[in-house]
């Protein structure tokens, strides 16, 4: 316990009202930030995909149409809010508060700086470091799962609920990867909390998990955390041309408003994740000078997760949506394999080198005999041993054929 | 490994873009330069002394596929006439609730008393407006179409009210490349005849010459015009763009 009350005076046995001050501000500026910031990130999409398609984008609220979300926002609330009548009404008007609350939580556990001193206290400029940290994160993104999915089935309509069942199916089969890479993270780090995680990368760049993981986790675990965002390229859960508008087709108002909100809530905020888990957080060049000495962290921290949500705009703008077995195949079949082998490899090498290499040797193994495995498996149903390939050739008998005709002959 | 590079091509062109010129405009703010030949409201024209150039002969209203149009004649006062012919268009009506702006009148009229100017965006609040009678459709005293206070006129909007006439005189036969076979316009004079295939367009006088400029870089390396191809197009596009004068005299 002593430890913790080191970094952060929350967890001092008795506290006073100073440290309740400081908890209060850091709750209040860290969740203001994170507001603007997706005030700013959605008008930030807007532009900058507008920009890579040769369009203006929006324009008219503000300079260069800063204020456009606020607009959005404003003309959202003042619309009438509709419940469909076949709807399952509380949880319909709960489904949008299981998306917004764990988009937010997960926020808090991000570390934004580095330490700072106040009132003779040290403070973590993150908004909490509870020691289950990235826990937390998978925890909220479950969560966040049932929200969606509740959002569809209370919906009462045919389109969000084939949807909610895409985004379940999706969500889940990908946590699997994503929870397995941030394994290799834990396993490399001996920490659950993201200040530990954070800490462990800030020797510079050669310390960062990106690199000191090999490529690969970083890899997997951006792709399956865009897959967990329903992003572009994998937003199978809102095609416009197969399922209207996805799980929230029957949303209107605010409480669509609330779903608009926590999507970019969460590019945001998974970026911040993928900085803080792989490219070290805060970590840089810091110079001498006293006051400078927490800004930079934070600059830092910054330029790193605005050049990640560059990244997703810039997804969204050269990839095309993936069809939905192409999305679950790259899931099972290559993602998870992937991250299981890579976790087998990692944590062979954190006992010792010769543990490490008969773990690569196994996992080449296991790799080869699943895509021999899966080459067969593709063989059954479209190559020369094709169990289909016999029911092709027959001719269809003519009673079932009148059967499923209108026409005799 | 070439299905990983054509993956990132992707990318690489969607960051390209970010330097390309924007081909959208800020709608109502600035407008496109419109094409040569745009159909837009229509306007009645007078000779160069005054004189109205319908005479009344119904052809427009006959061709009109939408019978948008309704004219009747009336024969001209003897002491003071409106047409030079023996008619003139008395009552002139088209009701642009149902016109379709596809200028079969303008190629009917045998005296090109009726052509199209390039203004399109009028829009009313009742049924009445939309019908535009003779007194609105015809050129004011300095041939300019009148303004109404719905339509949203802009510059060379007015002045190119003659565009599908001028372009199609040439007959796209060699020989007649040049002629012009059309009296003067009030205001106007004789409207110079559209440049044909032998020779060069003329962009500024066409009204399409921004767009020329800014299509090309959205373009595949073959389809862009040869004369703006490689560094003599850049250049040429370069010497476009300077102020007059400084440009250097044309050889």
């Amino acid at each position: 316990m002593s430890f913790w009350a080191s970094v952060d005076p929350i967890y001092t046995p008795h506290y006073g009202w100073v440290v309740w001050l400081i908890v209060l501000i850091r709750v209040l500026v860290g969740f203001g930030a994170l507001m603007g910031a997706v005030t700013l990130m959605i008008w930030f999409e807007r532009k900058a995909i507008s920009d890579m398609q040769s369009r203006i984008g929006p324009q008219r609220w503000g300079p260069f149409g800063i204020l456009q979300t606020m607009a959005d926002g404003l003309k959202l609330i003042l619309k009438e809010d509709l419940i469909p009548e076949q709807a399952d009404r509380f949880v319909f008007k709960l489904a949008p508060y299981l998306v917004v609350v764990p988009a937010l939580v997960t926020f808090s556990i991000v570390p934004i700086g580095g330490t700072m001193r106040i009132a003779g206290h040290v403070v973590l400029l993150q908004i909490a470091n509870p020691p289950v940290g990235i826990l937390l994160l998978l925890a909220m993104s479950g969560i966040s799962v049932y929200g969606v999915m509740l959002a569809g089935w209370s919906s009462g309509s045919k389109y969000p609920l084939l949807s909610s069942v895409r985004a379940s199916a999706q969500m889940i089969s990908y946590e699997a990867a994503l929870g397995m890479t941030i394994v290799t993270v834990v396993l490399a780090t001996g920490s659950l909390s993201t200040h530990n995680i954070v800490d462990a990368q800030a020797g510079g760049i050669w310390h960062w998990n990106l690199i000191r993981l090999g490529v690969i986790p970083f890899v997997v675990f951006v792709i399956a955390i865009t897959a967990e965002l329903n992003r572009p390229p994998f937003d199978v859960v809102e095609g416009e041309s197969e399922l209207v508008g996805g799980f929230h087709t029957e949303y209107s108002s605010i409480r669509f408003g609330l779903f608009y909100l926590a999507e970019f809530m969460n590019t945001i905020t998974m970026s911040a994740i993928i900085v803080t888990l792989f490219l070290g957080g805060p970590a840089g060049w810091v110079p001498n000078v006293a006051h400078l000495r927490w800004v930079f962290p934070i600059v830092w921290f910054l330029a790193k997760t605005v050049a990640f949500a560059f990244g997703y705009v810039w997804f969204r703008a050269a990839l095309p949506r993936f069809r939905y077995d192409q999305l679950m195949d790259m899931g099972w079949k290559q993602l998870i394999p992937l991250s299981l082998g890579w976790v087998l490899i990692v944590a062979g090498f954190l006992i010792r080198p010769a543990w490490g290499f008969l773990m690569v040797a196994v996992v080449l193994l296991a790799w080869t005999v699943l895509s021999r495995a899966f080459e067969l498996g593709r063989s059954r149903d479209r190559g020369d041993q094709s169990v289909l390939r016999a029911i092709g050739h027959r001719a269809i008998p003519d009673d079932v054929l009148r059967e499923h005709t209108d026409e005799e002959f | 490994m070439a299905n990983l590079f054509t993956f990132f091509g992707g990318f690489k062109l969607t960051l390209q873009h970010l330097t390309r010129p924007t081909v959208t405009t800020s709608y109502p703010q600035a407008k496109r330069p419109k094409q040569p030949r745009q159909h837009g409201r229509h306007v009645l024209n007078r000779y160069e002394d005054g004189m109205e150039k319908c005479i009344g002969c119904e052809l427009c209203a006959g061709a009109c596929p939408v019978d948008c149009i309704y004219v009747r004649g009336l024969d001209n006062p003897p002491d003071h006439p409106v047409s030079p012919g023996e008619r003139y268009g008395y009552i002139y009506e088209i009701n642009y609730l149902r016109c379709i702006h596809c200028d079969l009148c303008v190629e009917a009229c045998p005296t090109q008393a009726i052509t199209e100017s390039k203004m399109f965006e009028f829009s009313f609040t009742n049924r009445a407006d939309a019908i535009y009678t003779r007194a609105e459709l015809l050129v004011d005293d300095q041939g300019m179409p009148r303004r109404l206070p719905w339509e949203d006129w802009r510059d060379g909007e007015a002045e190119m009210t003659g565009g599908w006439m001028r372009a199609a005189s040439p007959n796209g036969e060699a020989a007649f490349e040049g002629v012009t076979q059309w009296t003067g316009d009030l205001g106007f004079g004789v409207r110079v005849a559209e440049a044909g295939q032998s020779v060069h367009r003329d962009d500024a006088a066409t009204g399409s010459k921004q767009l020329r400029n800014v299509f090309p870089k959205h373009l595949l390396p073959e389809d862009v015009p040869l004369d703006q191809r490689g560094l003599t197009g850049l250049a040429k596009t370069a010497r476009a763009k300077m102020p007059r004068r400084h440009r250097r005299r044309e050889p």
